[in-house]
């Protein structure tokens, strides 16, 4: 069990906590600063990835991500850096990913080919919108040409290139939909993150929500629906759902994410960063503080992580499961039952079977597609006690 | 002790608001009876949850002594009585135990509801009535004609009333003179074998259970060994004393006065309100006639939301017991929710003020089920069953037929709303007994059942009267109608809590009323959820909940796992907050929600 996270791989997550303007449905860790001091920003990535190597030693890394924030607004010779010192410290698998997300805007095209040059191989790019009017409803500061040319110069750098669409706008149809998820995959190579506008608490659109004058969002029948044909259209044009948000062409999944959703082991450093991490035979999950300059000061003093707790076998086999059924793949159960210490419970797979929510197997249970829809509802009861 | 002329004894009668407890604390503070530092407003009103709703409860006494124009010194007892109507077996018995009344009335308003049912008990007490007529700083005050509604409605001579503003103190001087003047002073023989009436009794975590007592004849004393007349226990008293509102030790309580004893009683239910106490030895044989005791009318179940507090929720309902006899209670067991208890009270009130204190002194989350009335079950072999619980209805082959409680309502209302107050006691079954105007106020009396008015009827004559009507009541006996257990069934079960007795013309509507509610309350789930009312084997209702569509994060915040498992404890938190009925979860206030209605 100690080492239940093999079964997984070992990642390592760079969070890049800065944007050129925040987004109002936002509520990642991200910031919009006036002035960035590059070179701390370097060096503070640096110690941590010291400090985390010298606790994970003679480990094969499977893959990096940069992810913010905007890490297309990170100086490229820090880029190379990180990746440069991750190879010193770790044996690199030979189908290593180095995935960056970028903006669409065009400062940051120009950069795409130093990026490459400094080993990331990857791109995801945040164009979110198909339309010029949702865009700008969206806050987003770049027009559907400016992330078209983005695009077109990112697939020229790199062989993968994903990118993200938000739906289920505001005032959006499913005729809408349908349409410009068409032409969405007209463009797409080899992946596509397809996400649902979620409205989050503490965001500019949570806080409209909360007055009531964020209108003409979708109720969940038409979100249901938008959800089901998004599945049909991307089936059709040979790129299927591997995850809830996610599809893609087979094996071009993205083995960062797949590192979390097979419950792998991943260092996370910079503000707010996440981390799960097995040593001495306990997993930990590790936090940093999540206001960029807080970090920077306790990577300065000692060490940029907050937090770090052991999580026992019972939170262990939870995670496990929440993540991994989120890909069509499923989960071995037995997976679970040996990180909890007991089966999942019988009477509730059972009867999510029998409601047409898991296809069960002896050797893994997965979601069907109606129980995709109501994912959380399905783990609440397999969870329940 | 003092002499029988010098004492004055009287209770204030009065509509909710019209000014009962200022009027009382003027009385106490102009006359120094507590100082200036001790007095706080309504210092009558202890519990906290009378203060906060601003009624009284419990029977308070107070002992003002006050040196009149004429040189002498008086000593005024007054009784607080409880104004609501579910406490009116209280407010008669205090009343028995004085011989006058104040009757305050607001001049702005004019006689209400609630004062009527309360003189007229003081009239059936034989009091002497002194009409007060407070708020005259008001500009809206109109004591002329409020004199004249007294006449007209009440039938008493209201031409020396007093003018009074409880708020500013003008007329209280005049009111303590009236007070000694025209109450009548008490009777009784201090030589004569002791013959002391039990007003009110209640528990103190201190000292254990105090007794208010009123002395008619002889005299009681510390350390003497008393007998309660009804079951022939006796006691030796360790304490005596009065109210100043605080406790106050005396040597002894002549005839005509009012005051406490306590005397190693356990508890409330030793004692009997309206019995005689008299002395062990020589004592006399003739007690007073005694009081109906107070019956519970409307029950209900309690249980608690998390199901391992049953214990706690024992303990506190048996100590709450011990100082409220009015108040039944016994195990219930419900398919549905549990271990709990069903419980009997005076009114719907009285259910609320001890569910409160329940929830707020004890600290114990409820689950309160609908309210029901007492049914008297007729069965073919000539017994009578009483129904306190829907879910215990007898099987229909073996009934003959069913009476349910009726009750006389008066209620008072503006002339614009009447149309209003006619629709409502007519949809409620109601038939009407008097359409009468007192004074240009329209007071209409209906007989209506119970069941009706337990539940909202209340707050919804006061919804269509915008406040404007004043409501009072009284039990007048059972007849038969037609009447059938409605049940619930979600997902096809039954759900015990949720039934309840209707009237049979009424089903139909409620069953729909209460399945559309239920669907709102609900949350859809994996599946879709059949709702239905039904009679016996028959639905006269139905609704389908459609089942749950999307409810999925669309996005996974990185590696941020944490966050999944919080959203899962919110999930399982929310759980906590449901009754697991087959494999639906209903939301605790469903079972309170579903049975509002909303005509
Ligand atoms: N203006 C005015 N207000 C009064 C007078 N007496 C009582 N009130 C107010 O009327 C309300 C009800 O009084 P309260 O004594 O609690 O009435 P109770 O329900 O009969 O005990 C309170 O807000 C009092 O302050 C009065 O003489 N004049
Ligand atoms: C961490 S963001 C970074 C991407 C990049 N900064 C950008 O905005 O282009 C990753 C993706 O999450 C999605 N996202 C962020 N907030 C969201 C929300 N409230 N609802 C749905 N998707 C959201 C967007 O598609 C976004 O591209
Ligand atoms: S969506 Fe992307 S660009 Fe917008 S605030 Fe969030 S991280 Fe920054
Ligand atoms: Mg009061």
């Amino acid at each position: 069990m100690s080492e239940d996270w093999r079964q997984g791989g070992f990642g390592l997550y760079v969070h890049w906590p800065f944007c050129a303007a925040k987004c109002p449905y936002c509520d990642f860790n991200s910031h919009v600063a006036r002035t960035i001091d590059h070179a701390a920003w370097r060096n503070a990535y640096a110690h941590e990835l010291e400090r985390s190597a010298a606790e994970t030693p003679g480990r094969v890394l499977n893959a990096i991500f940069f992810g913010g924030g905007t890490p297309s607004l990170m100086e490229p010779e820090a880029v190379a850096a990180v990746i440069e010192a991750a190879g010193r410290y770790w044996t690199l698998a030979n189908d290593l990913e180095v995935t960056l997300e970028a903006n669409p805007g065009s400062v940051e095209a120009g950069r795409f080919a130093a990026y490459r040059d400094a080993g990331v191989n990857r791109v995801s790019m945040g164009i979110q919108a198909l339309n010029d009017r949702d865009l700008a409803r969206l806050g987003r500061i770049h027009s559907v040409a400016e992330a078209r040319a983005a695009f077109d110069i990112a697939r020229n750098c790199f062989d993968r290139v994903s990118f993200d669409l938000i739906y289920a706008r505001q005032d959006q149809t499913l005729a809408d939909w349908q349409a410009e998820l068409t032409e969405a995959l007209s463009m797409a190579i080899d992946h596509i993150s397809l996400y649902q506008l979620t409205i989050e608490q503490g965001t500019a659109f949570g806080d409209r929500y909360n007055a009531g004058k964020l209108r003409g969002l979708p109720h969940d029948d038409l979100a249901a629906d938008m959800y089901d044909a998004t599945q049909d259209i991307c089936g059709a044009h040979g790129m299927s759902r591997y995850e809830v948000s996610n599809h893609s062409r087979p094996g071009s999944e993205s083995r960062h994410n797949l590192i979390y959703w097979h419950y792998g082991d991943y260092i996370g450093i910079g503000p707010g960063a996440h981390g799960r991490l097995t040593v001495g035979g306990n997993r930990y999950a590790t936090e940093a503080p999540r206001n960029p300059q807080a970090w920077l000061d306790a990577v300065r003093k000692a060490s940029g992580e907050s937090e770090r707790t052991a999580l026992s076998g019972i939170e262990q086999a939870q995670e496990f499961l929440m993540m991994g059924l989120r890909l069509v793949e499923g989960v071995d159960p037995e997976r679970f039952a040996a990180l909890a210490g007991y089966p999942l419970p019988a009477k509730a797979v059972s009867e999510l079977q029998d409601l047409g929510m898991l296809n069960v197997g002896k050797t893994n249970i997965s979601v069907t597609d109606q129980g995709f829809n109501v994912l959380n509802a399905v783990l609440g009861a397999l969870l329940a006690d | 002790m003092t002499d029988l002329d010098h004492i004055r004894n009287f209770s204030i009668v009065a509509h909710i608001d019209h000014g009962k407890s200022t009027l009382a604390d003027r009385l106490i503070q102009s006359t120094n009876t507590v100082s200036a530092r001790e007095m706080k407003e309504q210092l009558l009103d202890a519990m906290d949850i009378e203060r906060e709703r601003g009624i009284t409860i419990k029977a308070n006494t107070v002992r003002i002594e006050y040196i009149a124009d004429n040189g002498e010194l008086y000593i005024l007892n007054l009784i607080d009585t409880p104004g609501h109507v579910d406490f009116a077996y209280e407010v008669s018995r205090s009343m028995h135990a004085v011989e006058g009344s104040l009757l305050v009335v607001d001049s702005t308003q004019g006689v209400e509801a609630q004062t009527l049912a309360n003189v007229y008990q003081a009239i059936d007490a034989d009091h002497e009535i002194i009409p007060v007529l407070n708020k005259i700083d008001l500009p809206a005050s109109e004591p002329q004609r409020v004199k004249e509604q007294i006449e007209d409605v009440i039938g008493i001579d209201a031409s020396d009333a007093l003018l009074v503003s409880a708020k500013s103190g003008l007329g209280i001087h005049e009111t303590l003179e009236a007070i000694c003047k025209r109450l009548p002073a008490p009777t009784g023989d201090r030589n004569a074998p002791l013959k002391a009436m039990l007003v009110d009794s209640w528990y103190d975590s201190y000292l254990g259970v105090v007794v208010l007592v009123r002395i008619m004849d002889g005299v009681m004393k510390k350390n003497d060994r008393v007998k309660f007349m009804r079951n022939g226990t006796v006691h030796q008293i360790d304490k005596i004393g009065v109210f100043r509102p605080a406790m106050q030790d005396v040597a002894e309580l002549g005839p005509g006065e009012i005051g406490f004893i306590t005397a190693s009683i356990k508890q409330v239910r030793d004692t009997k309100v309206g019995d005689t106490i008299t002395t062990e030895k020589k004592g006399t044989d003739k007690a007073l006639p005694g009081f109906k005791p107070s019956i519970p009318v409307v029950f209900c179940g309690l249980f608690p939301v998390d199901s391992a507090e049953f214990e706690d929720l024992r303990d506190a309902i048996e100590k709450l017991a011990l100082n409220d006899a009015s108040f039944s209670y016994e195990m219930e067991t419900s398919a549905a929710l549990g271990f709990g208890f069903r419980c009997g009270f005076l009114g719907l009130l009285h259910l609320e003020v001890i569910r409160d204190r329940l929830e707020r002194e004890y600290d114990i989350e409820l689950i309160t089920t609908a309210p029901s009335v007492v049914y008297h079950i007729y069965m073919k072999d000539g017994t009578m069953q009483e129904l306190h619980n829907p879910a215990d209805m007898p099987d229909l082959t073996y009934v003959d037929h069913i009476e349910e409680p009726r009750i006389k309502a008066t209620i008072m209302v503006p002339d614009e709303y009447l149309g209003d107050v006619l629709k409502l006691c007519q949809d409620r079954r109601g038939i009407q007994l008097e359409l009468t105007y007192a004074g240009t106020r329209p007071l209409v009396v209906y007989d209506l059942p119970l069941n009706e008015v337990v539940f909202d009827f209340y707050d919804r004559l006061k919804s269509v009267t915008k406040g404007y009507a004043s409501f009072d009541y009284q039990l007048i006996g059972y007849r038969e109608d037609n009447l059938v257990k409605m049940q619930v069934l979600v997902n096809d079960e039954p759900v015990d809590a949720l039934s309840m007795m209707v009237h049979r013309d009424r089903a139909e509507m409620r069953g729909r009323a209460m399945c559309e509610k239920l669907k709102e309350l609900i949350p859809r789930h994996m599946f879709k959820i059949p709702i239905q009312a039904a009679i016996g084997g028959k639905v006269i209702a139905r609704e389908t909940l459609s089942a749950l569509r999307k409810d999925v994060t669309a996005k996974c915040y990185g590696g941020d796992a944490t966050r999944k498992r919080k959203l899962l404890d919110k999930q399982k938190a929310g759980k906590k907050k449901m009754r697991q009925f087959g494999k639906v979860d209903i939301p605790q206030e469903a079972f309170i929600s579903a049975l509002k209605m909303d005509s």
